[in-house]
């Protein structure tokens, strides 16, 4: 019956707990409002055939509603609505309430990727490990505008907002792997801003996580990464961001303004650079790329020759990237409360 | 209740036809200079020229439509790039919305009926009634500027920080918008006033036609909330040229606080742009069915309530934006309220047909789309309303359906019905009724055909404004699509009999409908001060179809 329905109403398989609830109303919203709309429409289609015009001239009685049939068009719907405020609140408060004893992830959307961090160390891009029948607490922010973070089944969905955090959480039934949709438009890539829940099942994610502190998650992200529902980046930049965190330009440099070890990336392309050696020059993607392949051609001032050579180390669509990136960090994109690194793979302690 | 009629004019106060031939010729051929069309203050001629805009305000959003509804056909791209994509949907919904919902039926039919049923000789201020139609014109060209050189690509909502931080253009459109806005405020205030204090000697509140209970009920609504759209748009403007920091978070501002300031008003907008379409109907179902409305009070107490209500829902739009959960407890229960108002119009709208004399001509035809789309979008609303069912459903294909379903379709059906069941009147002409009932089976059909599959979309999980899509959603992409073709071959035939009929047409007669509205008391097309000799008076209720028809009155030239 249930599967039925579902296939019927084209609702995607359900995997946790909140799904049986919502489904379950679901049928009888849906139900309520098919008999209700099929009463009001037969009663009207009735009454168009019953009361056809038949002369030119005809006239009609004056007809009003008692107070009883008003008291019937108001108390009618309410009743129902009614009905559905309370189960509907009901189960809401019921997603909005994180058991005591679930398992804490940080989630952070970013155009146009969601990163995963768990407390005790392994991050992760795009991909989302848990365990299964174990409530899992997500606790969602965003680095740059405002996403959504939604699972078609588990039901769930909740905005993942800049300067704040916002939670949710949900309980997965059985073990496999389900798709993330960003569901609050983002920009350019917001379609592509995909990514899996997979869940395991405990002895799964008792190995997952062993394997985790042998500090493979690099290999075994870079793996996953792969046969995941991630497309392709859409653009250069988002590509050049990536290499970037990979090849270790954060390390030293910063995307939010502040100098480090080396200059900030931020409204770095395009300024005028005052160099070590009192001359100046504008940024622009010829330095930029100098400055990876022999940074110590034209120090900027103030900061010490530390910087390696990438020569040999990125292939020229990697450069390529990683200009384009830099030249898309024009505005003061300043963001609090995330960090300003790429997404890194960081093995745990 | 007296079973003879006397709504109908005096008979011996009509002068006789030839006699008002020259002295009275009708608003269209009284001064034929363009000068005279673009300065006039009459509003019947405001009226019409609204009508034409809007109508080109609708071909511009239903090509937009049409281009987001191709690239949907595959998954993968279709015809256009992701940027283009982005900046087409955001065009659609805001020159749909902003350009052609919120001022199409107050505009063209509130300018041109609301005086005619109030028994007056014009609006309360003509020259801001003009003024009305030239800021709506400003605002739509410094926003299709914008949207020439450049585009905007954040959605019809705005939501920052995006809005914010995006690279596209979103200064102009948003002050156009803002404009706009203005417009609005004035053609609601013209109207609240014209209301108040027009009134032919008779009409009493409770003998006004049900259009202007939902125009009055509307304009309120105009009045009260639109400011603080002005207001949000400004803000958004200064944030992204000026970084003031109010919703950007890395400067210490709050992102939702724009959420709750635009839906402040963009929930009682809905109304602004459904109110209207629930006036048209009344009359049309009383007209065709020959009958009283069966709960007149109600249903005009109704609009009052929709107008008020309407004002407290505006938080169910962000029930997963992080907003607390009693919040969301206390903005479902007042939504459920809206939901309750609907359903008095609703089943007193079907109690007035019963015993009626049901003519089924193209309006009524539209009137059962109408029906049907209310109900069905009402209800879907309301399931909305539910908070944990618009969990998953927010921000998914459902919602999609569900606006266009109770706002466009009720509006569309309002506006196509209103077109026709006014068109004599304001034109003097008889259009092919035939085509009329095809065409409207058609739009309905497609209307259906393009909506139903993104309800099922949304319940099946696919976010909105989405330019690719996973491959499991291309099936029900596809109908939709199909239907979108069928309705856009409706309106390209209702365009093509319209057309025709205003140049080739039969002359009407001044009460072709046999209608018992105000609005029918004079000739078709009425004369430049709406009625020939005194005006007519008025002692009954209007839609009151007791006793034989009196008095014909004249046609006019
Ligand atoms: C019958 C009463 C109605 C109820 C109970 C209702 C309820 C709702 C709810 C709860 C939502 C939020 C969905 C979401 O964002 O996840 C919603 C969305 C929406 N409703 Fe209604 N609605 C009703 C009638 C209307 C009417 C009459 C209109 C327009 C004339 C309308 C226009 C909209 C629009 C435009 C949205 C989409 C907002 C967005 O962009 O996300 N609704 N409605
Ligand atoms: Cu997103």
């Amino acid at each position: 019956m249930n599967e039925l329905l579902n296939n019927i109403l084209f609702l995607p398989e359900r995997a946790s707990t909140f799904a049986e609830r919502v489904d379950h109303l679901h049928y009888f919203v849906v139900g309520v409002t098919m008999l209700m709309s099929f009463a009001v429409g037969t009663t009207a289609i009735f009454f168009f055939f019953r009361y056809r015009r038949r002369s030119d001239t005809q006239t009609t009685e004056y007809v009003v509603p008692s107070v009883k049939t008003e008291f019937l068009f108001v108390s009618l719907p309410l009743l129902f609505f009614l009905t559905w405020f309370v189960i509907g609140f009901r189960d809401f408060v019921f997603v909005s309430t994180p058991p005591k004893d679930s398992m804490d992830v940080y989630v952070m959307g970013k155009q146009w990727m969601w990163k995963f961090s768990y407390p005790e160390g392994p991050n992760g891009v795009n991909v989302l490990h848990v365990p299964a029948n174990r409530p899992v607490r997500l606790l969602l922010t965003s680095r740059d505008v405002i996403h959504s973070f939604f699972v078609p089944s588990f039901r769930i969905k909740m905005d993942a907002v800049p300067g704040r955090y916002t939670q949710t959480w949900f309980e997965a039934t059985k073990p496999g792997t389900y798709q993330i949709l960003c569901t609050e438009y983002c920009g350019l890539s917001h379609s592509k801003m995909l990514g899996e829940v997979v869940v395991l099942s405990p002895e799964e994610w008792d190995a997952w996580v062993k394997e985790q502190r042998k500090g493979s998650l690099q290999n075994r992200q870079d793996a996953l990464a792969d046969l995941s529902l991630v497309p392709q980046p859409a653009r250069m930049a988002e590509q050049g961001q990536k290499v970037a965190a990979e090849v270790g330009c954060f390390k030293c440099h910063t995307v939010n303004g502040e100098p480090h070890i080396g200059p900030t990336f931020l409204g770095m392309y395009g300024k005028q650079e005052t160099l070590q050696d009192g001359l100046s020059l504008r940024v622009d993607e010829a330095y930029i790329t100098q400055s990876m392949m022999d940074p110590g051609a034209h120090l900027a001032a103030g900061f010490p020759n530390v910087m390696p050579t990438f020569q040999g180390k990125l292939t020229g669509p990697q450069t390529a990237a990683i200009v384009e990136y830099i030249k898309t960090l024009r505005t003061p994109d300043i963001r609090t409360g995330a960090s300003s690194q790429g997404p890194v793979y960081e093995p745990i302690q | 209740m007296s079973p003879s009629s006397s709504i109908a004019a005096e008979p011996g106060a009509v002068p006789a036809p030839d006699e008002h031939h020259e002295h009275h010729p009708s608003y269209l051929v009284d001064g034929t200079t363009v000068k005279s069309w673009l300065l006039t203050l009459d509003h019947k001629r405001i009226g019409v020229m609204y009508l034409i805009w809007v109508l080109l305000f609708f071909l511009i959003g239903g090509i937009y439509a049409l281009i987001v509804r191709l690239e949907l056909l595959t998954p993968g791209p279709t015809i256009i790039d992701a940027m283009t994509y982005n900046r087409a949907f955001t065009m659609h919904g805001v020159v749909m919305i902003f350009l052609f919902m919120i001022p199409a039926i107050p505009g063209a039919f509130g300018n041109f009926m609301l005086p005619l049923m109030l028994g007056a000789k014009d609006v309360a201020f003509p020259k801001l009634n003009l003024a009305s139609l030239y800021l709506l014109l400003s605002g739509a060209v410094i926003a299709i500027w914008g949207m020439i050189n450049g585009g905007m690509d954040t959605g019809w909502t705005f939501y920052t920080p995006y809005s914010t931080h995006t690279t596209t253009t979103v200064a102009p459109i948003l002050f156009g918008a803002f404009i706009i806005g203005f417009s609005s405020i004035a053609t609601g205030l013209n109207f609240i006033v014209t209301t108040h204090t027009m009134r032919a000697p008779g009409i009493t509140w409770f003998k006004m036609p049900l259009f202007v209970w939902a125009m009055y009920a509307t304009a309120c609504i105009q009045v009260l909330a639109t400011p603080v759209l002005g207001l949000v748009l400004l803000l958004v403007v200064g944030e992204n040229i000026f970084h003031f920091g109010i919703f950007d978070p890395a400067r210490g501002g709050d992102p939702v606080l724009f959420q709750h300031l635009f839906w402040f008003y963009s929930h009682p907008a809905v109304y602004i742009m459904v109110l209207p379409s629930f006036g048209v109907m009344s009359e049309v179902v009383a007209t065709y069915s020959r009958k009283n409305i069966f709960g007149y009070r109600a249903v005009a107490f109704s609009s009052l309530g929709i107008a008020f209500v309407g004002f407290f829902a505006w938080g169910h739009h962000m029930f997963v934006s992080g907003q607390s959960t009693f919040n969301a407890g206390v903005f479902a229960v007042l939504t459920m309220l809206v939901g309750v108002f609907t359903a008095i119009k609703v089943f007193n709208w079907v109690g007035t047909v019963y015993k009626g004399a049901v003519d089924f001509k193209t309006p009524f035809a539209y009137f059962c789309g109408f029906l049907y789309f209310t109900v069905f979008g009402g209800m879907t609303g309301v399931a909305f309303a539910t908070a944990s069912l618009d969990v998953p459903w927010h921000d998914t294909y459902f919602v999609v359906a569900h606006f266009h379903f109770i706002m466009v379709g009720a509006t569309i059906m309002a506006f196509m019905a209103a077109l026709h069941y006014w068109f004599p009147k304001m034109f003097g002409k008889t259009y092919h009724e035939g085509w009329g009932l095809v065409s409207a089976a058609l739009i309905i059909l497609g209307f259906n055909a393009t909506f139903i599959p993104q309800f099922l979309l949304g319940n099946a999980g696919m976010p909105r404004r989405y330019y690719e899509y996973p491959e499991r959603f291309q099936t029900l992409n596809v109908a939709s699509t199909a239907g979108a073709s069928l309705l856009a071959f409706g309106f390209i035939i209702s365009a093509i009999y319209l057309v025709y009929a205003l140049v080739y047409g039969q002359r009407a007669s001044a009460n072709p409908w046999h209608s018992r509205g105000y609005e029918w008391l004079t000739a078709s097309p009425p004369p430049t001060h709406n009625f020939v000799g005194p005006q007519p008076t008025y002692t009954e209720e209007p839609h009151l179809y007791v006793g034989p028809e009196k008095s014909e009155v004249p046609d006019a030239v």
